[in-house]
């Protein structure tokens, strides 16, 4: 039995750098000041990372591996909530492509080969756009949204 | 400025239907989502158009195939800066008429 899949693409426009764009998903102090959590990793592939809440239980929430690092353009990682990290079924795959346009940033995050219709999919089509809103509120204006009183993973 | 293409776009039910489509079913192709609407493929393309140019939508090749993806993030800029201040200014309206109305009952 094979599951439908489902993808989303999300795309922002950011006055900003590839690197400082690539820095705040990567970098674990910049991602808290507008994500609420950190994405903790050495960035090597075939490395595991996880994505952290920035409170004082310290929520492992999503693991899953890298795949492909190629600062500031590109970063491809495997993704599943941390209660199913022995599921190898449950991963599902994110790719940030960063890429310079105008006098700015295109930011473009597909996240692929996930289960349709699972609380996963859910989840991540509410996290994505407001975590991409935030990320650009934060760049450019140095203020994330507060995202204290969101619990989902993304 | 960016702003005016997100409202514009949004400013047409044909567009706001083709959005709807893509929510429900994301990733579909100029081909199936034309099945479901009457009208031309030539009008549909300007529609995704318009929707792509405001980044409404986002559009990914596969192969021959162009799919396109429901964007919301444009969407969530508006609400920041449109809806949530509003929000913020009838809750604190709230917040004063319920302090005038209990301080008033002492």
């Amino acid at each position: 039995m094979t599951r439908e899949k489902t993808s989303f693409v999300y795309v922002t426009y950011i006055a900003s750098t590839p690197e400082k764009v690539f820095d705040a998903i990567t970098n674990p102090k910049i991602a808290r000041q507008y994500w609420g959590h950190e994405n903790v990793s050495d960035w090597t592939p075939g490395s595991k990372w996880s994505h952290i809440r920035d409170n004082d239980a310290r929520t492992v929430q999503i693991v899953g591996e890298v795949v492909e690092t190629t600062p500031p353009n590109r970063l491809v990682i495997t993704w599943a909530g941390a209660s199913e990290a022995d599921n190898p079924d449950s991963y599902s795959r994110v790719i940030f492509e960063i890429d310079p346009h105008e006098n700015g940033v295109r930011l473009s995050v597909s996240h692929i080969e996930l289960e349709a219709g699972s609380g996963m999919a859910e989840g991540v089509s509410e996290g994505w756009p407001l975590v991409l809103s935030s990320l650009k509120t934060y760049l450019e204006t140095g203020n994330g949204f507060d995202m204290s009183g969101c619990s989902k993973a993304a | 400025m960016h702003t005016d293409k997100v409202f514009k776009a949004l400013a047409d039910p044909t567009r706001r239907l083709l959005l709807d489509m893509l929510c429900e079913n994301n990733g579909q192709t100029l081909g199936q989502l034309c099945q479901r609407l009457d009208m031309t493929r030539q009008s549909a393309t300007q529609h995704l158009g318009i929707l792509e140019d405001a980044n409404l939508v986002s559009s990914q090749r596969r192969g021959r195939e162009k799919h396109h993806f429901i964007n919301p993030v444009p969407l969530y800029e508006v609400y920041e800066r449109w809806i949530r201040k509003f929000e913020h200014q009838r809750l604190s309206l709230l917040h004063d008429l319920k302090t005038e109305l209990e301080g008033k009952k002492e």
